[in-house]
């Protein structure tokens, strides 16, 4: 009580100074890791200059990007949603039975997957929001149940044209043409997931930055009792989050089926990490120290930037896991070693 | 009786904030010595002190007429200081068993095997148990502490300081989570452990109990002892030591306002799981002023009337209609608004400018189809801060970077600004510098004038009566009195405070 007061004031207090190296270095260090990786592999692999890279590299990232923006809009009210990686891949397996066992349309296919991905984030919530249940624990479990209960209807099995169906009979549908479009179509000369990837970033970015929704969240993430004693109805919000979280894996789902053209059942097993890994970049970027879309994406485009330039360099693929645990590590020490913020957003996360 | 342990001149700053000035106390074998304090009068501090917690004390500290310096908790505790803080949850383990947490101190020294088999924890566990005569069960012992009462869990903590036989024990609110049947247990323990010889320290807020249990009584304020009380203790003049002169009030620019309709109805509300429930009804056009101690049931009040929690029992009206609000949202939603108790815990969100932070509550009216509309916003904050004369460079500014005066000026007026149908305020003066306090309370009174109802809950009788018209007083969550302050007197309310019924 009495002691209090001192420690809070002299925090308060603390000079404000004017913009040293430190501060320099947290705000825009991040960027400038990225030119200069995006330079160096510029000047010396010839192929790296070319557009058709540019853009592969970008469609390849657009799916870790998009499940690492649902993420960032957890880490916004204060959790995560573990059970990304296993939305997407559900999405896989959900859009093959469509097409492949049921032989609907894409569009069916594509409606099918959102749905599904919005009834997951809204299971996560009531999970969080009505059993009260720790985000990480519950999203943990989630996790699990759809890894497991995507595999039930098609007995374990990869789903592809040709099946064969427990009746004996031979699956009736196929990945249709559209579907496949998705992944492999472009506006111009930009390839459509990496539309959809600018899109949502945008989106994201709008929704949290200059929405009212967006205002409430990062209060919930912050101080959640103040949002709630300011009139935050903090538990909708919460769920909001993780129904957008699983939309948006949802939609990364649909890309990466419609890139693999199979109902593989290890698709998205690998997603939930990167996703996790974006996010957590992004709250570095700018020196924002909180979680935000346009740091999760340029978090995305760097990883991208370093797999496709050390792939073109001929590292051997066990070095991606390296390169990606690298580029959180710095991240990390800009956000909770080098800046002078307080790290709110993601301090109390045990990852 | 013998001193145990004598206290000279110990002084105890945090960065340039004194908060003990000089403490001079002896503490006497068998005797209960009970300590009151308002906030901030530095008595968390003086236990602290005589813990072994703050160890850049200043003074000197006898045992048995030696100094001593109390460096670390276990210095103390060789010397035979031990003591229970308030917080049981702070002492004991959850997920270990009732007989680990008897041993805890044993397993975190390492003088148990955090392996040992229950087969040699539990007599040891019961050799401690033995020192309160504390018979449990077996199975009782093999449980995990959670599911053991509070009061046993507190009994336990007692159990564990007793073992060292400590000549000092330093009791902190030790009631504060306990039910009377269960206070009057461990009132029974300290009286046997006092009529062995060992002097007491007693802290709390619960002026009933003081009564019941202390032998002296002394009075903290401002990190000075202000009086010292033999049994049986003269509470006039110690409550009037401990909340300090009256203040002078502006009395001549002030009129006694008197609020003429009823805007929210209480009915049998019931503050605290052992108080009686009452009626209340808030007029518009006044200032209502709650007095109690701390735990006295103000919070409670003020976070059922904004639905932040709920009410034991009873209901509400607002203007005539039946008001049972589920979320602070849905009091806002008819008006009525509440400023929390605890700053920087209830109301701020690091890193938001002053004007996030006045627009916070009512989004709507600086977005347009949800868009946030940042020169609106900078309008409204600006607005805040020249109406309420805070100071700061722009609306921009980070709240948490402000005075604490004019962070509450902030918090407060984006609330006043509205002229609320119910305006509620707790503690609104708590760190708030002596020129912010008269400015904030001017515009409550403004508002009050101009057709708000208005609550404001304090322990600080000044504060009370600087801005109330009408003051009730609470006691243990009981409504002790309920009028006029032209109708009352200072005397009056303090007696009312201690009557015991």
């Amino acid at each position: 009580m009495s002691n209090k007061e001192p420690a809070v004031s002299s925090e308060v207090l603390a000079p404000r100074q004017s913009l040293d190296l430190r501060d320099l270095v947290v705000r825009y260090g991040f960027i400038a890791v990225t030119v200069l990786f995006f330079t160096f592999f510029y000047l010396t692999i010839p192929a790296f200059r070319l557009s058709t890279t540019m853009f592969s590299m970008l469609k390849f990232t657009s799916v870790v990007a998009i499940a690492g923006l649902g993420v960032t809009v957890t880490m916004v009210v204060g959790g995560l949603d573990l059970s990304v990686g296993a939305t997407s891949g559900m999405a896989v397996t959900v859009a093959a039975m469509t097409m492949v066992i049921y032989a609907q349309q894409g569009s069916v296919a594509i409606i099918a997957v959102l749905v599904a991905g919005a009834l997951i984030g809204a299971f996560n919530a009531l999970l969080i929001v009505v059993f009260k249940i720790p985000d990480l624990l519950a999203t943990l479990a989630t996790m699990f149940l759809i890894q497991g209960l995507k595999l039930i209807p098609v007995q374990g099995q990869s789903v592809s044209s040709g099946l064969i169906l427990r009746d004996g009979s031979v699956a009736p549908g196929k990945f249709t043409t559209g579907f496949l479009h998705i992944n492999r179509g472009s506006l111009g000369p930009v390839p459509y997931p990496v539309v959809i990837f600018a899109v949502l970033t945008i989106a994201t970015w709008f929704f949290l930055s200059r929405t009212k929704w967006g205002r409430i969240m990062y209060a919930i993430g912050s101080n959640p009792e103040a949002a709630r004693l300011a009139g935050a109805r903090v538990g909708r919000y919460k769920a909001l989050a993780y129904m957008i979280s699983g939309v948006f894996a949802a939609v990364a789902g649909l890309i990466l089926a419609s890139r693999i053209g199979q109902g593989d059942i290890s698709a998205g097993n690998s997603l939930l990490l990167d996703a996790v890994a974006v996010a957590l970049v992004g709250t570095s970027v700018l020196g924002a120290n909180k979680p935000n879309a346009l740091g999760t994406a340029l978090g995305a485009i760097l990883i991208g930037i370093l797999l496709t330039g050390t792939t073109m360099m001929n590292f051997p693929y066990y070095w991606q896991d390296v390169v990606k645990g690298l580029v959180l590590l710095i991240a990390l020490v800009f956000s909770f070693t080098l800046s002078r913020k307080k790290h709110r957003h993601v301090a109390a996360v045990p990852l | 009786m013998a001193t145990v342990v004598e206290m000279r001149g110990i002084t105890m700053s945090f960065g340039t904030n004194e908060v003990l000035k000089g403490i001079d106390l002896e503490l006497e074998a068998g005797k209960v010595t009970a300590v009151l304090g308002a906030n901030g009068a530095g008595k968390s501090t003086l236990i602290k002190v005589l813990s072994g917690v703050h160890s850049s004390y200043g003074g000197t500290v006898l045992i048995d007429g030696t100094a001593v310096q109390l460096d670390y908790p276990t210095t103390a505790r060789s010397h035979g200081i031990d003591a229970v803080h308030q917080k049981i949850a702070d002492g004991v383990v959850p997920g270990l068993s009732v007989a680990e947490n008897f041993l805890f101190e044993d397993i975190v020294n390492n003088d148990i095997s955090r392996v040992a088999s229950m087969r040699t924890i539990m007599p040891r566990a019961r050799q401690v148990a033995a020192v309160l005569d504390l018979d449990w069960a077996d199975d009782v012992l093999r449980s995990d502490i959670y599911g053991l009462p509070i009061a046993d869990q507190q009994l336990l903590l007692l159990a564990r300081a007793l073992v060292h036989e400590p000549r000092l024990l330093i009791l902190d609110e030790p009631t504060s989570a306990l039910s009377e049947t269960e206070a009057h247990r461990l009132f029974e323990v300290i009286r046997r452990l006092r009529d062995d010889g060992v002097a007491i320290l007693y802290v709390s807020h619960r002026l009933r109990e003081i009564d019941a249990i202390a032998d002296r009584l002394i009075v903290l304020r401002d990190g000075v002892i202000r009086s010292d009380h033999p049994h049986p203790f003269d509470w006039a003049e110690a409550l009037h030591q401990m909340l300090g002169e009256a203040e002078a009030v502006d009395e001549d620019v002030r009129e006694e306002l008197h609020g003429t309709d009823d805007v929210l109805c209480l009915t049998g509300v019931k503050l605290l799981p052992e108080s009686e429930p009452f009626d209340l009804t808030l007029r518009s056009g006044e200032v209502t002023g709650v007095f109690g101690l701390l735990g006295s049931g103000g919070s409670e009040l003020a976070r059922g009337m904004f639905g932040a929690d709920r009410f034991e029992e009873g209901e509400m009206t607002l203007l005539g209609a039946s008001f049972s609000p589920r979320e602070p949202a849905d009091a806002i939603a008819s008006e009525v608004y509440m400023v929390p108790e605890d700053r920087v815990a209830g109301t701020i969100i690091k890193d938001w400018s002053i004007a996030h932070t006045v627009t916070f509550p009512f989004l709507k009216e600086v977005s347009r189809f949800s868009v946030m509309d940042g020169r609106a916003e900078q309008r409204l904050g600006r607005s805040v801060i020249d109406e309420f004369d805070v100071v700061a460079q722009s609306s921009h500014d980070p709240v948490i970077s402000l005075s604490g005066g004019n962070q509450q000026k902030v918090v407060v007026g984006r609330w006043l600004r509205k002229q609320p149908t119910v305006m509620i305020l707790n503690e609104p003066f708590q760190g708030v510098d002596v020129g912010a306090r008269r400015d904030l309370v001017v515009k409550t009174r403004e508002v009050a004038a101009a057709g708000s109802a208005v609550i404001v809950m304090s322990t600080d009788l000044g504060e009370i009566m600087q801005v109330a018209d009408r003051v009730l007083v609470l006691a243990d969550g009981n409504l002790q009195h309920d009028a006029y302050l032209s109708e009352t007197t200072r005397e009056e309310i303090l007696k009312r405070l201690t009557e015991v019924e």
